[in-house]
C-alpha cells in the first residue's frame, strides 16, 4: 500500500490527483471537527449577498451564511456519502462477481442478468427511482448510488476471475486439496486487487457527481445540511447577482471529479503489467 | 553463389537510449543466394531480434540499429543498405525480398477472413495479380506446399485448420511473393513432432525447387542439423560460432557451442535409458489404471442427445513405486486428460482409478507445464510452499519451516528464496519452485505434465537430473506426460505411446524406443530430429489425426493387444 502511493506520487497525474484529494480530505475533517471560519448555519442577517472577501472568503448566500465554511462542509457530506456507496458496492460488487465466476451455471445467469437490468438504466435515473420508493435522505442516497455502482463492480471481478479460476495454480491448489475460501482470498481475490483499486477511485468520481446531482434535485442531503449540490440549486436564481455562490461549488465539484479521475489514470498505468517495468 | 546478403557488425538496442540497452552486440555474417543459415541460441540470444533487423521489423518492437550495415541484393540486381533505408523503401523490400514466417501460425492469421483470400491479397499486394489470375495463383502455392484439396480449403478459416496445415499457409503466403530470402522464426516451435517433420521436409523441399534462401531461428540445434548449410550459434547478443553446419556440430570450438550440443537429449532410439528399473522384483502398484475413460460432451442441441469428444478411451495402466512411466503423443491424444484425471481435476466417465496407501492422505501430487502459470504471483515463495501443508490441516510452525528450508535445498534453491515473489526466479528455478511445492505432502507419486519443455535446454538437463535424483531419494514414482522422446528416453523405464485417445504401444522404454511395432510409434520415433541422425532422409508421412468427436453412443471396439516381447504390448491395429 505504501509502495503504491509513493509509486503513485511519481507519475505526473497521480501527484496532481493525489494533492486535490488530500485538500478535499482535509476540508472534511475540518468541517467534520466544526474547524470552519464561520458557524456554517448561522444567518448573518445583514451581511446577505456578500461578494467574496476577508471576512468571507466565498461570499455568503441569500440568507447571511457563509460560503467558504458551508462548502467544508458539504466536502465533508459529499466525501461521506461517495466513500460509504463505494465501499458498499465495492465489497457487494466483488461478493457477486466472484461467486458467479466461482460457481458459474445457475448462480452466474441470475446474478449476471440482475447486474445487467440494474446497468440498462442510467446511473441517475436509477438512483431517482429508488429515492422516489424510499424517500430522499442521507442514508437513502448511500444506498441508492451502491445500488447504482454495484453492477459495475460485479462485471469488473467476474470478468478476470474467470480467467484466473482457469489458471494452473488454481488447478494446482485443487491438488493439494486447498479448501475454496483459500482459493478465493488467496488465488482469485489477491489477484484483483489492481484491477479494483482503478476502479474504486474512478467510482468514487461518479458518486461525487452522482451524490452532487441527486442533492441538487433535492433528493439527496436535505437542509439545512450544507451540501454541494444543495447550494448550486439555490444559487441557479441569484446566479447574474452572485454569481460566486455558483462559481465556488462547481468548481469544487468539478476539482474534486478531477481529482478521482487522474488518480484512477494513474494508478491504472502503474498497475497495468503492460506498462509496468518488472524483470520477466 | 552470389552474396545475397552481408551484415556488418550489426548492433541493436532498445528502448530509451539504445546504446546503453544493446540486446545484438555486432554481430556480422553473410548469406548466399540459396543457403539455409540457422541461428541458434537460447531465449534472449538476440536471434530474433538480428534476424528481424533484416526487414527492420525490429522498429516495431522498439528496437533501433545503433550501428552497422545490412547490405541486401535486391532482386533487380542492386544492391540495398537496409540499416539505412527509409520506411517506403523497406515496405518494397518486405514480402517482395524477404519473406517472414513466425512461430504461431495462429496469430500471424487474419481469423475473420478465409485462408484463400489471404493469399490472394498476398499475391495482389506482391504482384498486382487479381480475380481468375489472383486464384489460380493461389490453388498453384497450396499444391507447393502441399495442402490436399486445396480447391475446398481455400474457403476455411483459420480456426478450422490444424496448426501445421496453418503454418502451411503462412509458409505460402510467404511463398506468393517468390521472395529471395525466407526468415523463419521458430516455424515449428508451436507444433508436434511430426507435424514438424512434415513442414522441416517441406522447407527442404521448397529450397531446391526455388533456390530461395532461409535464415532459421531455433533454439534446438538437433532439429537444424538436418537443414542449414551453416550454422551461427548466439549467446548474449553476440555470435559465438559460426560455420559449415557439419563443422560447428562435429567439431564445435567455442565452449558455448559444446555446451549447446551435450545439453540437448540426443534421442538414441533406447541406447540411454535408464537401467535402474524396479519391475524386475514384484511390486504392489502405488496407483493402478483400470479402463479409463474421459469424454466431454459437445453440441448444443435440446432435445437431441448429444455427442462427445472421446478424449481418453479405455486407458489402462499401473505404476510401481520409484518408477517412470512415460505416456508420449502429439497434443490431443488425450495423454494431459489422463494426468488430470488421475488427480481428479477433470471428473472421469467410467473407469477405476486405485492409489495404494501411500505416506500421506494426498499420495498423488502434480507438476504443471508453465512454471509462470502455476505459480501466484502475488504470493511468496512462503506461502506458495505452506499452501500444501495449510490445505491439509498443518500449522505455519517450525517444523514446517524446516520441510520448507529442506526442499528448497534440496531442488537447488538458496534460502532467502522463501521471502521472494515468483517474478524474482528465472523459468528452471520457478519449476524447482513447483517440484518442491509438489513435494511438500510427502507423495509417493509425482505427475510431471509436460514439465520441462517450456524450459530451454540446458535448464531442462539440469532439471531432468533432479528429477532423478529426487526419484532416487525419496522413492517416487513418476508418471511423466511428454511428447519430447527424447528427453522421455532420458527418463523413462517405461513407456506408453498414446493416439488419439489410447494407448497403442506400452512397455519397457528400451523395447519401445529400439523397437517400436506400432506404425504410429515408429512415426513418432522417426520424426524425433537428431543431429546423429541428419544425413539420414525418412519418408513424410502426411496422416492426418483423426477426429475424436463421436456420435452418443458410441463405443469403440474392444483393444487387441499383442506381445512383442517381454514386457511390450501392442494394440493390434484395423487393417484398412
Amino acid at each position: 500500500m505504501g509502495k503504491m502511493l509513493s509509486s503513485l506520487f511519481r507519475h505526473p497525474s497521480g501527484r496532481i490527483g493525489l494533492v486535490i484529494i488530500g485538500f478535499y480530505l482535509l476540508a472534511a475533517i475540518l468541517g467534520t471537527l466544526g474547524l470552519t471560519p464561520h458557524d456554517p448555519l448561522k444567518l448573518f442577517a445583514i451581511d446577505r449577498l456578500k461578494a467574496p472577501s476577508g471576512t468571507y472568503w466565498f461570499g455568503t448566500d441569500l440568507l447571511g451564511r457563509d460560503a467558504f465554511s458551508r462548502l467544508m462542509v458539504g466536502i465533508r457530506q459529499s466525501m461521506l456519502i461517495a466513500f460509504a456507496s463505494v465501499a458498499i458496492a465495492t465489497i457487494a460488487g466483488t461478493i457477486i462477481g466472484l461467486v458467479s465466476a466461482w460457481w458459474g451455471g445457475l448462480w452466474d445467469g441470475i446474478f449476471m442478468r440482475v447486474m445487467d437490468v440494474l446497468l440498462a438504466f442510467p446511473a441517475i435515473l436509477l438512483a431517482l427511482l429508488i429515492i422516489a420508493i424510499v424517500g430522499p435522505g442521507t442514508m437513502t442516497s448511500v444506498a441508492a448510488i451502491a445500488i447504482v455502482y454495484t453492477p459495475i463492480f460485479a462485471r469488473v471481478v467476474r470478468g478476470p476471475a474467470l480467467s484466473l479460476k482457469q489458471r494452473d495454480f488454481v488447478d494446482a491448489a485443487r491438488t493439494f486439496g486447498s479448501s475454496q475460501g483459500y482459493v478465493l482470498t488467496r488465488h482469485l481475490l489477491l489477484n484483483l486487487v489492481a484491477p479494483l483499486a482503478v476502479q474504486v477511485t474512478l467510482a468514487l468520481a461518479w458518486a461525487l457527481l452522482t451524490e452532487a446531482g441527486l442533492s441538487f434535485l433535492g433528493l439527496g442531503t436535505q437542509p439545512p445540511t450544507p451540501s454541494l449540490g444543495l447550494m448550486l440549486a439555490e444559487s441557479r436564481n441569484l446566479m447574474t447577482h452572485a454569481p460566486w455562490l455558483m462559481i465556488f461549488p462547481a468548481v469544487t465539484i468539478m476539482l474534486g471529479i478531477l481529482g478521482f479521475n487522474l488518480t484512477g489514470d494513474a494508478l491504472r498505468d502503474i498497475l497495468d503489467p503492460r506498462t509496468q517495468r518488472r524483470e520477466a | 553463389m552470389t552474396g545475397l546478403l552481408s551484415v556488418k557488425d550489426l548492433r541493436v538496442g532498445f528502448g530509451q537510449d539504445p546504446r546503453a540497452n544493446e540486446v545484438v552486440k555486432g554481430v556480422s555474417f553473410d548469406l548466399a543466394a540459396g543457403e539455409i543459415l540457422a541461428i541458434v541460441g537460447e531465449s534472449g540470444s538476440g536471434k530474433s531480434v538480428s534476424a528481424l533487423s533484416i526487414n527492420r521489423l525490429v522498429d516495431f518492437g522498439g528496437g533501433r540499429i545503433t550501428h552497422g550495415a545490412i547490405h541486401l541484393t535486391r532482386s533487380d540486381g542492386t544492391e540495398l543498405d537496409v540499416a539505412r533505408a527509409d520506411e517506403k523503401t523497406l515496405l518494397g523490400i518486405r514480402g517482395r525480398d524477404v519473406g517472414m514466417i513466425f512461430q504461431e501460425p495462429m496469430t500471424s492469421l487474419n481469423p475473420v477472413h478465409t485462408v484463400g483470400a489471404q493469399i490472394e491479397e498476398a499475391f495482389r499486394l506482391s504482384k498486382g495479380l487479381t480475380g481468375a489470375q489472383a486464384h489460380k495463383a493461389t490453388l498453384d502455392v497450396l499444391g507447393r506446399v502441399r495442402i490436399p484439396d486445396a480447391q475446398s480449403r481455400l474457403g476455411y478459416y483459420p480456426h478450422q485448420l490444424s496448426g501445421g496445415m496453418r503454418q502451411r499457409i503462412m509458409i505460402a503466403m510467404a511463398l506468393a511473393a517468390s521472395p529471395r530470402l525466407l526468415i523463419a522464426d521458430e516455424p515449428t516451435t508451436a507444433l508436434d513432432v511430426t507435424v514438424q517433420a512434415q513442414i522441416m521436409a517441406l522447407l527442404a523441399e521448397l529450397r531446391e525447387e526455388t533456390g530461395m534462401a532461409m535464415i532459421f531461428i531455433t533454439h534446438d540445434i538437433g532439429l537444424v542439423a538436418g537443414i542449414a548449410d551453416r550454422i551461427m550459434v548466439m549467446q548474449n547478443g553476440v555470435a559465438v560460432e559460426q560455420g559449415e553446419a557439419d563443422a560447428v556440430l562435429d567439431s564445435p570450438q567455442h565452449d558455448y557451442t559444446k555446451h549447446l550440443l551435450r545439453a540437448v537429449p540426443h534421442f538414441t532410439s533406447g541406447k540411454a535409458v535408464r537401467n535402474d528399473g524396479r519391475r524386475a522384483e514384484p511390486h504392489e502398484p502405488i496407483v493402478k489404471v483400470d479402463d479409463l475413460v474421459v469424454r466431454f460432451p459437445v453440441g448444443k442441441a435440446w432435445f437431441k442427445p448429444k455427442g462427445a469428444i472421446h478424449a481418453v478411451d479405455g486407458v489402462s495402466f499401473d505404476l510401481v513405486p520409484g518408477e517412470t512411466l512415460a505416456i508420449v503423443g502429439e497434443s490431443g491424444c488425450g495423454k494431459s486428460t489422463t494426468a488430470r484425471a488421475l488427480l481428479g481435476l477433470n471428473s472421469k466417465t467410467r473407469g477405476e482409478i486405485v492409489t495404494g496407501s501411500g505416506h500421506s492422505v494426498r499420495p498423488v501430487q502434480m507438476v504443471f507445464q508453465d512454471p509462470f502459470a502455476s505459480l501466484n504471483p502475488r504470493l511468496t515463495v512462503e506461502a506458495l510452499l505452506a499452501e500444501p501443508a495449510i490445505a491439509n490441516g498443518q500449522r505455519r510452525d517450525d517444523t514446517l519451516r524446516a520441510r520448507m528450508a529442506f526442499l528448497l535445498d534440496r531442488v537447488g534453491l538458496p534460502q532467502d528464496a522463501l521471502t521472494r515473489y515468483p517474478h524474482q526466479f528465472s523459468g528452471g528455478q520457478r519449476q524447482r519452485l513447483c517440484i518442491a511445492r509438489a513435494l511438500m505432502l510427502n507423495p509417493d507419486v509425482v505427475v510431471l505434465d509436460e514439465a520441462v519443455s517450456a524450459l530451454d535446454v540446458s535448464v531442462q538437463a539440469k532439471v531432468l537430473e533432479l528429477l532423478v535424483d529426487l526419484q532416487q531419494e525419496f522413492g517416487l514414482a513418476y508418471l511423466f506426460i511428454s511428447h519430447d522422446m527424447a528427453v522421455v528416453e532420458r527418463i523413462a523405464h517405461r513407456i506408453a505411446v498414446m493416439f488419439a485417445g489410447q494407448i497403442v504401444e506400452m512397455g519397457e522404454a528400451r523395447a519401445v524406443l529400439s523397437d517400436p511395432q506400432h506404425s504410429y510409434t515408429k512415426r513418432l520415433i522417426a520424426a524425433v530430429p537428431a543431429i546423429e541422425r541428419r544425413k539420414q532422409r525418412f519418408a513424410v508421412d502426411m496422416t492426418q489425426v483423426p477426429s475424436l468427436v463421436r456420435p452418443p453412443g458410441f463405443e469403440p471396439p474392444p483393444a487387441q493387444w499383442r506381445e512383442a516381447g517381454q514386457d511390450h504390448r501392442v494394440r493390434i491395429e484395423d487393417t484398412p
